[in-house]
């Protein structure tokens, strides 16, 4: 499914935050969001880019997309559990 | 499981059960902020994989952690005093977190113990109050081995 059909939930900007800041704030969003939901999290951290693809295949949630943007990239996941 | 997933203070998130994925040891010596700095962000890292953490301060990496210590500029360690005001200037320029925030975050995503060496509190005649709260017990090197022999990884920083 493109990122783009879907309606996040929550938006976590942690652009700005160094490694591992941007993941640890997504893990937190995740914790705090309901099953099902949507959390978009902004990062322009390179570490960023295998981490949060990892965690979600680890923790079992579902990696819906990743969107280059203009010097961060976007990661779009929905919790399913 | 159901009731593991909710109970579960580990990692609620993974949920992929009480020390399923190992654990991590740190025996940190140091007290410089270059050698506290990994052991915020190792601890990170652990914890997002799902793995407890264990951390024994001791000595100057016990110091760092005392209420006096805090709000005094950072240490560098000698090997690296020429790049400290450089490294020092980033840190504040792209916000990065005091070790002690990082592990604060460690701590609320995941099962994080931050042990205050005995010895080194004898030595110096300090208690437990002397230090910040991040620290959640003192631990002699003895019931501190007995927790670093079940790590997948002991790491001495």
């Amino acid at each position: 499914m493109a990122a783009e059909e879907v309606k996040v939930t929550r938006v976590v900007d942690a652009r700005g935050s160094v490694c591992p800041g941007p993941l640890m704030a997504l893990i937190g969003a995740v914790r705090e969001q309901k099953v099902g939901d949507v959390i978009a999290v902004y990062s322009g951290d390179t570490g960023s880019r295998t981490d949060i693809p990892l965690w979600i295949k680890k923790a079992g949630h579902e990696m819906i997309g990743v969107r280059d943007r203009t010097g961060y990239a976007e990661f779009v996941v929905r919790k399913t559990r | 499981m159901r009731i593991l997933e909710d109970s579960n203070t580990l990692d609620p998130v993974t949920s992929m059960g009480e020390n399923g994925n190992g654990k991590l040891a740190m025996v940190v010596f140091s007290g410089t902020m270059d050698r506290l700095m990994p052991v915020g962000i190792l601890a990170s890292g652990a914890v997002a994989m799902g793995m407890d953490v264990d951390i024994f301060l001791t000595f100057w990496g016990l110091q760092a952690f005392s209420k006096r210590a805090q709000g005094a500029p950072p240490k560098f360690s000698g090997d690296y005093a020429d790049m400290a005001p450089m490294f020092a200037e980033v840190m504040k320029k792209k916000n990065v977190p005091s070790p002690i925030e990082t592990l604060k975050t460690a701590k609320k995503l995941g099962n994080v113990t931050i042990h205050a060496c005995t010895m080194t509190m004898d030595l110096l005649g300090q208690t437990k109050g002397d230090f910040i709260d991040v620290v959640d017990r003192t631990t002699g090197v003895g019931e501190f081995m007995d927790l670093a022999k079940d790590a997948k990884m002991t790491l001495f920083i």
